[in-house]
């Protein structure tokens, strides 16, 4: 069954001044399912997730060519607000990153600058939503005024998964999400990829073959700024159609 | 003499790590396996010659005069002191000194030019002595610190004890210093308040200190209160702090936030040049040109302005704190990780709102060390005040009024005749010693507000 992509990108070039860093990637993005992006580092694969939400236009010097939709709609058309684009498509750092804020504060930020809440009552229904989504609330239900950056590493993460998803995104990049996390917070946040898959089209960008095994259902594998084999996750892992995949995922390159 | 003292020392300072140093050589090619490197057997002894050797001199020196001073008086046909003052001795001992100068005035007597020849005598055996003294301390610490040299002696170790007491030593410069100060102030307020009651000071809403120095001047009677000065003090302070934090605060968020990296290389030197200028060049830019510019506006709309006005004065005092505000905003900007920015701005907000909700938030307590530095160099900024503000003392909340600041007034008290028994001179100890209370008082609030409210990044 051939369902509508979310997100489709073609022919994507990107310069950071001189240098090029991605080489003709195209990527359909399917809706409520897990894309994994592999590669060894340096492949341009945070580079191209960063493309997604536009995120590179806050690099100095860094030039986006090709095409690249979201349900149809060309997200480098000059009549598209960034601003707005990015509460559509929401992003999770590799590095925990809560604001300075409490905790509260924290999910609210998004929810308060899009004018998503109508009131206050409105807002702590959103927060609390959002923080039963990522899995947090149990934990923080009693400290919802205590600073963000007083919890654990996982918890921080979390905290930054609620963040993203209270400004109601319909996609969630996530770049490298549990790279700074011990083994339990990572099983922790994998699990919850699994359950906002309902929900939203997420695309993980990751190190770790195995977490692209576990959570995914599609795989990209990037080598040297190209796409070099994109398909099921299944297939990526067992049959994979070009000899560099199958080198990276045995482990000879990378 | 004394600088031989100096040279000689430092020769023999060098000497001694040169021989350390080859001697600790020699040792380490003749196979043994030293503890620490030859340079710092060579630092010992410099160091070891240096330190007691400058002790030596520094006291000596500070204790020769008064020595020599008093051998010469004990020698003194008793008749010349019999029944003397100590402002007539004191005046003997500097005729003797001036003599000794070969300063002669008139015909002195006989004992008056033996005195002189006594005291030049003793001069020369002082300094002297003292460099022989020099001479036997150099030459058997140099030998003390050869005889440590050995295979095992920790002189890593010693060198770093004793640049360790160098550096304790500096600190406690600074901190003496300052209770040296605040120890003058208080003695000087502590005379001033035994003549003027603490109460009619710090409650007197009336400030005319200049009172008779002499019997025969014509001047006012006198009141002491501190009040409209130091509220002259407030209204001007926060005329500029006002105007320097949302100016330095935004120029730094432009600077750090918006502007191209070619416009802020260009743009960042300019506006730290404001730092650069004088604080006079600033007093007669507020009197020459920002004061009749403002006049003559105002005359526009009918509205009368004194010549001289504390808009004036704390307007371009901003002007002058704008640097101190905008590249202590600026460093702290800087210093907010681009984590948070990029998570801000990952979530839909403006590059606007990203500034004013998280970045400038996290950079609140830097932010707050440039204002507390602008409050403390506003309150006590003297120069351009003392161009652009006035004299007279009005209890006045009016920006185009004319007002008086606390360090206008240490100046004009201090100006002129000045006699440190009459409460005219001695109020200016009071002042400033209220002025460092205000100033510390700022200080220690700020730094607990900012402690409490900061929003802690890692």
């Amino acid at each position: 069954m051939q369902t509508p992509s979310k997100i489709s990108a073609q022919g994507v070039n990107v310069h950071y001044g001189t240098t090029q860093a991605l080489q003709d990637v195209s990527v359909e993005i399917a809706p409520a399912t897990v894309t994994a992006f592999i590669g060894p580092s340096g492949c341009g694969k945070s580079t191209f997730l960063r493309c997604l939400n536009r995120m590179n236009d806050t690099i100095v010097g860094c030039r986006v060519e090709g095409r690249i939709t979201l349900d149809g709609q060309d997200i480098y058309a000059p009549s598209v607000d960034p601003v707005q684009l990015r509460a559509q498509v929401g992003m999770v750092f590799q590095k925990p990153n809560p604001f300075p804020k409490s905790i509260y504060e924290n999910v609210a930020y998004g929810p308060r600058i899009h004018g998503l809440a109508r009131g206050r009552a409105d807002l702590d229904e959103i927060v609390e939503k959002s923080l039963r989504r990522a899995a947090l609330w149990g934990e923080v239900k009693d400290r919802l005024d205590a600073p963000g950056t007083g919890l654990s590493g996982g918890q921080q993460q979390r905290l930054c998964i609620a963040r993203a998803i209270a400004t109601a995104p319909e996609v969630l990049l996530m770049d490298e999400p549990c790279s700074a996390l011990d083994p339990i917070a990572t099983a922790q946040v994998e699990e919850l990829i699994d359950e906002l898959r309902a929900t939203f089209a997420v695309v993980i960008v990751t190190h770790s073959m195995q977490q692209a095994a576990r959570v995914s259902q599609k795989t990209a594998f990037f080598h040297l700024g190209s796409l070099v084999e994109f398909g099921e996750t299944g297939q990526i892992f067992t049959t994979p159609r070009d000899p560099r995949t199958e080198s990276y995922i045995t482990g000879r390159i990378g | 003499m004394t600088l031989a003292a100096f040279l000689l020392l430092f020769l023999a300072s060098l000497a001694g790590w040169v021989w350390n140093r080859r001697a600790a050589a020699a040792l380490w090619r003749g196979g043994a396996r030293l503890h620490s490197l030859p340079s710092y057997h060579g630092g010992t002894a410099a160091l070891a010659v240096a330190v007691p050797g400058l002790a030596l001199i520094f006291i000596w020196l500070s204790l020769q005069g008064a020595a020599i001073d008093w051998l010469v008086l004990a020698s003194l046909p008793d008749a010349a002191m019999a029944g003397q003052d100590p402002g007539a001795r004191a005046l003997l001992q500097s005729e003797i000194a001036s003599l000794a100068r070969g300063q002669v005035f008139g015909t002195p007597e006989p004992w008056k030019l033996e005195a002189a020849a006594r005291l030049t005598l003793l001069g020369q055996t002082s300094r002297a002595l003292l460099l022989g003294a020099v001479a036997l301390i150099s030459v058997a610490a140099i030998f003390l610190a050869r005889r440590r040299v050995a295979a095992a002696f920790r002189a890593r170790q010693n060198v770093e004890h004793i640049l360790l007491g160098l550096m304790i030593g500096c600190a406690l410069v600074a901190i003496f210093t300052t209770i040296g100060i605040v120890a003058s102030l208080a003695v000087e307020s502590a005379r001033f308040f035994s003549m003027v009651p603490m109460r009619e000071f710090l409650f007197g809403t009336a400030w005319e200190p200049q009172i008779p120095i002499r019997a025969d001047q014509v001047a006012g009677v006198g009141a002491f209160g501190w009040l409209p000065v130091i509220l002259g003090t407030i209204v001007i302070t926060v005329i500029a702090v006002g105007f320097a934090v949302p100016v330095g605060l935004f120029s730094a968020v432009y600077l750090n936030e918006f502007a191209s990296p070619r416009l802020r290389a260009v743009a960042k030197p300019l506006l730290e040049m404001l730092a650069g200028i004088p604080t006079v060049v600033y007093g007669f830019f507020a009197v020459l040109t920002v004061a009749p510019a403002l006049r003559s506006f105002a005359a526009g709309w009918g509205i009368d302005v004194a010549p001289n006005t504390a808009l004036v004065a704390g307007g371009v005092m901003g002007i002058m704190l704008i640097p101190f505000i905008a590249s202590f905003a600026d460093d702290a900007l800087s210093a907010v990780p681009r984590a948070l920015r990029d998570g801000s701005l990952a979530l839909g907000a403006t590059r606007a709102e990203t500034v004013t909700k998280v970045l400038i938030p996290a950079a609140i307590p830097g932010i707050a060390g440039g204002v507390l530095l602008a409050v403390s160099r506003a309150v006590g900024e003297t120069m351009i005040v003392v161009m652009a503000a006035g004299l007279i003392a009005r209890m006045t909340i009016n920006p185009l009024d004319s007002v008086t600041t606390v360090t206008v007034q240490i100046v004009t008290l201090l100006i002129g005749d000045t006699s440190f028994d009459n409460p005219k001179t001695l109020a200016a100890f009071a002042l400033g010693m209220m002025l460092f209370l205000v100033t510390l008082g700022i200080n220690v609030l700020a730094l607990r507000l900012v402690r409490k409210y900061r929003e802690i990044y890692d």
